[in-house]
């Protein structure tokens, strides 16, 4: 069989660890979405836990206005990080073997227990200082990536798409400046 | 819809988070160096997670509205609660944008990679607590401010 090497290359160019990993847990990541928002009606975005989360113990006015869903948004966060854990017992520990699914070589894997883990590499500088700005920008600009990305573009909010295009933007720039710098990782 | 939620209201949300967290390990978006490699151009595989997500929200946002009047846990209609358009969602987004590229990551994945195994993670999660509460001291100043001297009048 004859395979044309080109597309194969471009392939491999862009995708280093293929599209299947990506695509697959993309479609899950709308699907959770899509369980709420069948069942409930609501489209949930994840950033508005910091703030919903921030009025069991400031009583700034700002974080009231999120008291009637605080504790969903609790629940919704829970199921976020315990579904995480779920992939790490299942699929990052070998216990499930999938094709689909690439595992990559960033930063260091660990055992607990039986339970392969997972740990990054990036700097706490990078991870405090870009958290800070996230927790400022996202709730300044009404979502982030689950919000205005998922939710948002999937409802073909204009404002959403602004707020996607805007953020992609910087943040490519920001990365390439840093990365340009020579911080690594 | 606070005081008589459905029962099943609970386990459904975190039913949608399990699966919206595995998604995101299974993607690797969990990960800031992915994330990282992708705002690099290293590595544009990033893009099917954002618009593969967003495309089956996009069917289920499209088609509920047409099958059923309200949602079975609250009673709520299907509607698209669209978020207003102003400078806010540009000087926000520039901010995030900032931080999402210096760290490479993002709440969701941020609560997902917490669940990896993540414990590094707990710097970009205090982190972005700080920052709302930052922006939220800030803004209830203001507005508090705001409403004073309208009073004072």
């Amino acid at each position: 069989m004859v395979v044309d090497p080109v597309p194969l290359q471009l392939a491999g160019e862009l995708f280093p660890n293929g599209i299947s990993r990506y695509a697959v847990g993309g479609l899950l990541v709308g699907l959770g979405a899509v369980v709420i928002y069948v069942g409930t009606g609501i489209a949930a975005g994840a950033s508005t836990f910091l703030e919903s989360t921030l009025s069991y113990v400031s009583d700034q006015s700002r974080f009231q206005q999120y008291v009637a869903s605080r504790d969903w948004r609790v629940v919704f966060t829970l199921g976020i990080i315990l579904g995480g854990l779920a992939f790490a017992a299942t699929v990052q520990s070998g216990v499930v073997t999938t094709s689909l699914y690439e595992p990559g070589t960033t930063g260091e894997l660990y055992e607990v227990g039986g339970l392969t883990l997972w740990s990054t590499s990036v700097q706490p500088w990078r991870l405090f200082v870009g958290g800070v700005l996230v927790g400022i920008g996202t709730r300044i600009g009404k979502g982030c990536t689950s919000g205005h990305g998922v939710c948002g573009v999937g409802s073909a909010s204009k404002t959403s798409l602004v707020g996607v295009a805007t953020f992609l933007t910087v943040a490519v720039v920001t990365a390439q400046i840093v990365a340009a710098l020579g911080v690594s990782p | 819809m606070s005081q008589n939620r459905h029962p099943l209201f609970m386990p459904l949300i975190l039913l949608g988070g399990l699966i919206f967290g595995f998604g995101l390990g299974f993607s690797q978006m969990a990960r800031p160096e992915v994330v990282l490699n992708f705002l690099q151009f290293e590595d544009f595989g990033l893009l099917f997670v954002m618009f593969g997500a967003a495309i089956v929200s996009g069917i289920a946002f499209a088609v509920m509205p047409r099958i059923s009047d309200a949602a079975p846990l609250t009673g709520d209609r299907y509607e698209r609660r669209l978020k207003p358009f102003d400078r806010n969602v540009l000087i926000g987004g520039g901010i995030f944008g900032v931080g999402w590229g210096l760290s490479g990551i993002c709440p969701g994945a941020a609560y997902a990679s917490l669940g990896v195994g993540n414990v590094t993670i707990l710097w970009a999660l205090a982190g972005m607590f700080v920052g709302a509460y930052l922006q939220g001291y800030w803004r209830s100043q203001s507005a508090d401010a705001g409403a004073a001297v309208t009073r004072a009048d």
